[in-house]
């Protein structure tokens, strides 16, 4: 989200100007109906035709996995499937739950979640996250509570993807209505029933009565939410105020210290699992980035920890490694880079560039970041430009070997796991522009094995390698800003996803 | 007439097929768009599946014929984000973004022609001085400031009109304040151009000697003469708030083809972008042309043209 100084401004003075006079946020928990703002609209309601955050929020409300992962302890449990196991390496045996039924009376089975994994993961339904489901060979239901899933080769992270984006949908149902019929009303065996869509405006969502209390999330707690689409933070914030709704997210760290000691409302700083980083290109041999001293002296330059202090929202804190560190395997003990511009500037002698050299930054979102880490560049004598574009336009210059350095995020899907964020950069992709041999190999054979102990040592090596040659600068992660009702017992978790499931009236 | 309407036509409809040309390849110039539908965390291999999906792999030419001929029959396409067809999208906010428009444009019609007049009767005076300010006011103030401030008076602290979103008559009224005082020192400053030259001349002076009461003159004789420019002005203006209403739309959170625009830009979602831009052409073309008309109607000396 980018504002112009006028816009960053013109919000100060409406929060300070509306704390004058606006009385407290009023609940609607005398109606039970809990109004949420979200700044982007859910675009559709089949979560495989969905790429948004927004979608995925409504997705979790409308439906359910086969596994659960608990936010607080990030175990996984029984939901639709109550137990599984391992047959071999490359067989999942699920049994399913029974008593469950879709929200239009359908009694769901084996069959439904056979159908979802195989259909959806096949060229003919276009989904949009095709890599969810490549790791299925295929799935059968070999009765109405047993559901096998076959895998081509091991995958560790399997149990992840059936507790994340994996939502099971009603075989009879779908076949019956098709893409379009589904699109305007759509059931899943989930918490809540989408009754009314308006839109790019509001979806309502109410409480299924008949949704199975034991295993996962529980009974619903809130009656009716309703998620409004309100695109501006400004006018989120006013609506706050006013009464409007009773929820938002992603406040700016301006507009949240206005918020702050509010009557009314409760402010909340979480972290989530977005990373901020800076690649470099290391394979163009003509580049200086090429040298790893003048990688090194790069990391010793900037000076992460005022950048987190001063310009990112609290919550954030440093990372060392190229992963999220609550990521299973993130290796945590490597080589750190202390902010030093003197040895930046020794070890830039040393390479060869006493007096610096020029090159191109390029960028994507917040804008005041990239500019602190150019000043701080600057201070070692290095002339960094700034390249602001479109996330597609940066990923391509960098896939195709044009650009020299990129900042950019990565949320890894909410993944707990290395292998989604890590080996999707140093593994030999398009994404990859290290090319480093041993890292790939490593990586590899954390993502293959189906040991923990094996995956965490050959992630470690990988890890620490990663750092020792300073392919990336793992910079902070991100966290988000919430504000909400008093009245609300709402807890941010740190998977990016708000659990309005989980949340109930205090 | 005839010739001078079949020529305008002709033009319309070139115009039209440039803009759609020219957007389809500018849009596809300005990165991967495989990349941009898959979206922020997406693999190597969702990308190259989306591509090979969406026919982006084939040559320029082939993929604008083909929307090309598509958009003849009312097919234009398929959003990318919304999976619902671009026809039907844009159908559903059309509504709200002409309402809007609509609104914007009568009142700032209402609250500039007044103006205007007022200004006309006294040139050089108080009154038109202060009429001066308060239409460049409008023009100077950036229409998100302006909007902010509504918002926070009429909306936070007396609450009289609710913040964002549709239903009620109500949701319109900030939107469309909003959004049409940027139009109305165009519009005051021709009212009073045309008024102050209508009422100096001999028909008028005219009209005095025959003992008309001046209310009578001011409204039956001379604003209609003055207004006819400004019925021109009002159309292209009209076209204006449709396309600008972008911010306002957002800000309001008001689901129509502006804010649809925008975010559509945002990720790419390239079909949509297409079909709004063709549709805001024609409809900014069929404006253009009515105006034309219109004065081609009043002035047959522009029918040569």
């Amino acid at each position: 989200m980018t504002h112009l100084r006028t816009k960053l401004l013109a919000s100060a003075t409406l929060v300070a100007a509306g704390l004058a006079a606006a009385g407290p946020a009023l609940a609607d928990k005398a109606n039970d109906t809990l109004t949420v703002a979200l700044d982007l609209e859910i675009e559709t309601m089949n979560p495989y035709q969905n790429t948004s955050r927004m979608g995925l929020i409504a997705a979790k409300l409308m439906f359910d996995t086969l596994v659960w992962r608990n936010p607080e302890t990030g175990e996984f449990e029984p939901m639709l499937a109550t137990d599984w196991e391992w047959t071999d390496d490359t067989t999942l045996d699920m049994t399913i739950r029974e008593g469950v039924t879709f929200q239009n009376g359908e009694v769901f089975d084996a069959e439904d979640a056979a159908f979802t994994l195989n259909f959806f993961g096949s060229p003919e339904a276009n989904t949009k996250g095709m890599s969810n489901f490549e790791w299925i060979e295929s799935a059968e239901a070999l009765s109405p509570t047993e559901l096998r899933i076959n895998l081509d080769e091991p995958f560790p992270a399997a149990l992840e993807f059936l507790a994340g984006p994996l939502a099971i949908l009603p075989k009879d149902y779908f076949e019956e209505v098709g893409f379009d019929g589904f699109e305007e009303e759509p059931y899943g065996t989930g918490p809540y029933q989408a009754t009314d869509i308006v839109k790019g405006e509001t979806v309502t969502f109410v409480a299924n009565p008949d949704y199975f209390a034991e295993g996962g999330r529980g009974a619903p707690k809130i009656g009716t939410i309703i998620t409004r689409t309100i695109p501006d933070m400004n006018t989120q914030l006013a609506e706050l105020m006013t009464g409007g709704v009773e929820w938002a997210w992603r406040i700016g760290k301006d507009e949240a210290e206005g918020l702050r000691g509010m009557p009314g409302l409760t402010v909340t700083d979480a972290e989530t699992m977005r990373i901020g980083y800076l690649t470099m290109n290391a394979i163009d041999e003509d580049s200086p980035l090429s040298n790893k001293l003048v990688r090194q002296a790069i990391s010793h330059a900037i000076d992460r920890q005022a950048i987190v202090d001063n310009l990112v929202p609290p919550g954030a804190r440093l990372i060392p490694s190229a992963c999220f560190p609550d990521q299973f395997g993130c290796e945590q003990d490597v080589t750190t880079y202390e902010h030093d511009p003197e040895k930046a500037k020794e070890l830039l002698a040393e390479a060869g560039y006493p007096d610096g050299f020029e090159f191109t930054l390029d960028a994507y979102r917040d804008r005041p970041y990239a500019e602190a880490i150019i000043g701080d560049l600057a201070e070692v004598g290095i002339t960094a430009n700034m390249n602001y574009g479109k996330y597609a336009a940066v990923r391509d210059a960098l896939r195709s070997g044009d650009s020299d350095m990129a900042f950019l995020t990565w949320g890894s899907n909410s993944i707990g796991d290395v292998s989604a964020s890590t080996s999707n950069f140093f593994k030999g992709t398009a994404d990859d522009t290290f090319n480093d041999e041993e890292v790939q190999a490593w990586l590899e054979e954390g993502d293959t094995s189906v040991d923990p102990a094996v995956r965490e040592e050959a992630y470690s090596k990988a890890l620490k390698k990663i750092a020792e040659e300073a392919y990336w600068v793992p910079l902070w992660t991100y966290p988000y800003t919430y504000a909400y009702s008093e009245e609300l017992d709402f807890t941010p978790t740190s998977d990016e996803l708000p659990h309005f499931a989980l949340t109930g009236w205090k | 007439m005839l010739g001078f309407l079949a020529r305008r036509l002709a033009l319309a409809v070139l115009v039209a097929f440039t803009v759609s040309a020219v957007s389809f390849v500018l849009l596809r110039a300005s990165g991967d768009i495989a990349l941009a539908i898959a979206g922020e965390s997406a693999t190597e291999a969702d990308i190259a599946a989306i591509r090979v999906q969406y026919g982006l792999d084939r040559p320029l030419v082939v993929q604008y014929f083909e929307w090309l001929t598509n958009a003849l029959q009312g097919d234009l396409g398929r959003s990318i984000f919304f999976n619902t067809p671009v026809m039907e999208l844009i159908a559903e906010r059309l509504p709200v973004t002409v309402g809007v428009g609509a609104l914007a444009l009568l009142f700032a019609i209402a609250l500039s022609v007044p103006l205007g007049v007022a200004a006309a009767m006294r040139p050089n005076s108080i009154v038109d001085h202060l009429a001066m300010w308060l239409a460049v006011i409008g023009q100077a103030m950036p229409s998100f400031w302006f909007a902010l401030l509504l918002v926070l008076t009429l909306g936070v602290w007396w609450r009289l009109l609710p913040i964002s979103g549709t239903g009620t008559f109500q949701h319109y009224i900030m939107p469309a304040i909003a959004l049409g005082y940027y139009a109305t020192p165009a519009i005051m400053r021709l009212t009073r151009a045309g008024m102050i030259e209508v009422l100096q001349s001999d028909y008028i002076r005219t009209a005095r000697a025959k003992g008309l009461r001046s209310g009578r003159i001011l409204f039956k004789h001379a604003l209609r003469n003055a207004v006819i420019p400004v019925v021109a002005l009002a159309a292209v203006q009209f076209g204006f708030m449709l396309s600008g209403s972008i911010v306002i739309e957002s800000i309001f959170a008001l689901p129509g083809v502006g804010h649809l625009a925008w975010i559509s830009l945002q990720r790419s979602d390239f079909t949509v972008v297409q079909g709004i831009v063709l549709m805001l052409a024609l409809i900014y073309i069929c404006l253009a042309v009515l105006a034309d008309l219109f004065n081609a109607w009043l002035d047959p000396r522009i029918r040569v043209a």
